[in-house]
């Protein structure tokens, strides 16, 4: 209990520091104002978001050849937290684009990619729904997480490559602005602490997986004799 | 080699079947043409716009049709578990995945080649000149749709809801494949080739990338 | 009947298990089927059989332990292939005919002469008469005969039998006891899941029941066939 008090409370030290480095040590953009700074949010969500899907992958991996439920338990846990992360980039998107072009949603490569790369884990989770047995569940979703993970660095690749054909509004600045060095250690920064809330939700997650896991087992046991 | 004589096999039993039922086939076909209409009440296809939007709705059409058609590859073969025999006659699983995403790129590119003519009667594009590179698109493709297709058909075989949920793992998947596809497409027939050979490349990559992963994973697929 | 001169091979099961989730299907069986044996697995709905014949028949992995197939000569059998299955379901294609189908799972398994192999099949199960006949149109008792035709395909000298007296009348239990009789006497090992008696289960030289996955009863233990088959069946 006391491992999880203390760790929550780093995470939320380090988040409130990255707040507090995104809204006053980083410097002022020229043209957008205050609101540019949702990129702290927005990109470290991303990277953290694929940092997670990641771990998924890593797990569904594991899985396939090891076939021990935990490693199922983490190719979840890891799939839902990489989800909320996700989905914090797509709302931030919109956040940022209104004020600045008018318009809620630009279909910029990085956004569109992004609203792909949720559809495939909402499939993911989707698929699991729909498979009963806890064995065929992990090795089946396993499988398909393998598949999806491949797919992303194809998705953003295509997207991109169609973007530079048909140019539109690009969502946080053109691929080929440079960030200012301070707005670069100010993002790290910012993903670093994200990195922490994604491991503390993962972990939780992961307990929580492994112990419905568990209870289905038993639940099974039951029910057999 | 007992990979390529085991593929060459079954890919006989899968035509010899189509053939005699003809059920995929004209089914698949009806259906793009359906949607190809019903597309055509949403915008009005001028000439400039037919090029702009017609390869789209093409491919979109042709997706939703590989999703649809690719749902029985592996749910036929759970009526008289013939999978299981399957299993136990070949050396590798991996030839029962090559052999059916084989025939499922022949009856797509048939499907689509089909139709190619149609399609461009109705939105007034100029096929003819650049037919060639119309079919080698086609068929990386369609390659792409079967071998994705064919992988995730034996996953919702074995899951509930398998007609919704197939369409869900594969649409979003292909999503490389639609943008493309579309972008080659389009380009042909607005004869711009610059843009011609990078798709071409990236088709091929994606094929090789889940043919890959396909060949590294078939036979999980296939467990009980 | 085609005399056929099979490589004696026996089955053993060490330490099976197959778990599903929390539920186990098969508890750590263990035993040895000798060559030649006739065995049959009794047990209600859910006790294991089937499970434990697709172990056997390398369709299902167990959890843990093996099964291995030991030849008198003491080296042990290559793979699980020198066995052949017949399942609950037919296992042929309804839509092929009967010589395409048995030609087709020939020319999968490389089997030397495909075609003579299968016309002497098919002349052997008595169908040669419905070669060309599509699968569709068969009777229970006729998709029996080309299901276990297609498991002899390559002259296995273990056959795995799940249940195969289901739906049978009493022409179709005359020739199933027949066949299997004469493959017998040929010195293929037969191990199969029967629910009742029969004269299918006259054949038996062993019995086995399972209960819950564990084995409960064995002839070679004690006991009969006859009581062994109908234990708790009241």
């Amino acid at each position: 209990m006391k491992k999880n008090a203390l760790g929550a409370i780093a995470v939320v030290l380090l988040l409130g520091a990255a707040a507090y480095a995104a809204f006053f040590i980083a410097p002022t953009d020229a043209k957008q104002g205050l609101i540019y700074r949702i990129l702290y949010l927005h990109v470290a969500s991303a990277w953290t978001g694929l940092t997670a899907f990641f771990i998924s992958f890593l797990a569904n991996l594991l899985y396939v050849w090891r076939r021990q439920l935990r490693w199922d338990a983490l190719g979840v846990s890891a799939a839902e937290v990489g989800l909320v992360f996700t989905t914090v980039v797509l709302v931030t998107g919109p956040i940022w684009a209104h004020p600045v072009w008018g318009i809620w949603w630009t279909w910029d490569a990085r956004l569109t990619s992004t609203f792909v790369l949720w559809l495939l884990y909402v499939a993911y989770l989707l698929l699991r729904t729909l498979v009963e047995e806890p064995d065929r569940r992990a090795l089946l979703s396993a499988l398909f997480g393998i598949f999806a993970f491949l797919d992303v660095p194809l998705v953003f690749g295509s997207i991109r490559w169609w973007r530079t054909q048909h140019p539109q509004p690009v969502v946080m600045g053109e691929p080929g602005s440079g960030l200012d060095p301070t707005m670069l250690k100010v993002l790290l920064f910012s993903w670093l602490s994200m990195l922490g809330l994604m491991t503390l939700l993962l972990w939780q997650r992961y307990r929580l997986e492994a112990m419905r896991g568990e209870f289905e087992i038993v639940r099974r046991q039951a029910e057999a004799s | 080699m007992s990979l390529l004589s085991n593929t060459t096999v079954l890919l006989g039993k899968e035509l010899r079947t189509e053939f005699r039922s003809r059920e995929l086939v004209t089914t698949t076909v009806v259906f793009i043409l359906i949607v190809i209409v019903l597309f055509s009440f949403t915008f009005d296809p001028s000439a400039e716009e037919s090029r702009r939007f017609g390869s789209g709705l093409l491919w979109l059409a042709f997706l939703f049709a590989a999703s649809l058609m690719l749902q029985s590859c592996f749910l036929r073969e759970q009526n008289n578990d013939t999978l299981s025999a399957l299993r136990l006659s070949v050396a590798d699983p991996f030839a029962i995945f090559l052999a059916k995403l084989a025939a499922n790129t022949f009856f797509l590119l048939f499907t689509e080649l089909l139709l190619l003519p149609i399609f461009a009667v109705m939105y007034n594009v100029p096929v003819l000149p650049v037919l060639h590179w119309l079919v080698l698109v086609f068929f990386l493709g369609s390659l792409g749709l079967s071998i994705a297709g064919t992988a995730l058909s034996a996953i919702s075989a074995q899951a509930r809801m398998r007609e919704l949920l197939l369409p869900l793992l594969l649409l979003p998947l292909l999503t490389p494949i639609l943008v493309a596809s579309t972008e080659v497409t389009a380009a042909l027939f607005d004869r711009s080739p610059y843009v011609v050979w990078k798709g071409i490349g990236f088709l091929t990559v994606f094929d090789l990338v889940f043919l890959t992963a396909l060949w590294l994973f078939g036979e999980y697929l296939l467990e009980e | 009947m085609t005399p056929r001169a099979f490589s004696p091979t026996g089955i053993r099961f060490e330490n099976i298990e197959k778990r599903y989730g929390g539920r186990y299907a098969l508890r750590s069986v263990s035993f040895e089927v000798a060559p030649g044996e006739c065995l049959v697995l009794a047990g209600r709905n859910g006790s294991g059989k089937t499970t434990l014949l697709r172990i056997a028949a390398q369709l299902v992995r167990p959890s843990s332990g093996k099964v291995a197939f030991p030849r008198t000569a003491g080296s042990e059998g290559t793979t699980a292939r020198s066995a052949g299955f017949v399942g609950h379901a037919t296992m042929v294609y309804d839509e092929l005919t009967a010589e395409e189908n048995l030609l087709l799972f020939a020319r999968l398994q490389e089997t030397p002469a495909a075609a003579r192999r299968v016309d002497a099949l098919l002349r052997e199960v008595g169908l040669i008469e419905r070669r060309d006949s599509l699968v569709r149109t068969f009777s229970r008792g006729m998709r029996q005969r080309i299901a276990i035709a297609r498991a002899l395909l390559h002259e296995p000298s273990v056959l795995l039998l799940d249940e195969p007296a289901t739906g049978l009348d009493p022409q179709g239990l005359d020739w199933l006891a027949e066949k299997l009789r004469s493959l017998g006497e040929a010195g293929c090992t037969i191990a199969m899941s029967l629910h009742g008696e029969s004269e299918i289960s006259s054949l038996a030289t062993r019995a086995i029941r399972l209960d819950a996955g564990s084995v409960v009863a064995d002839t070679q233990a004690g006991g009969s066939v006859h009581s062994i088959l109908t234990f708790a069946e009241a």
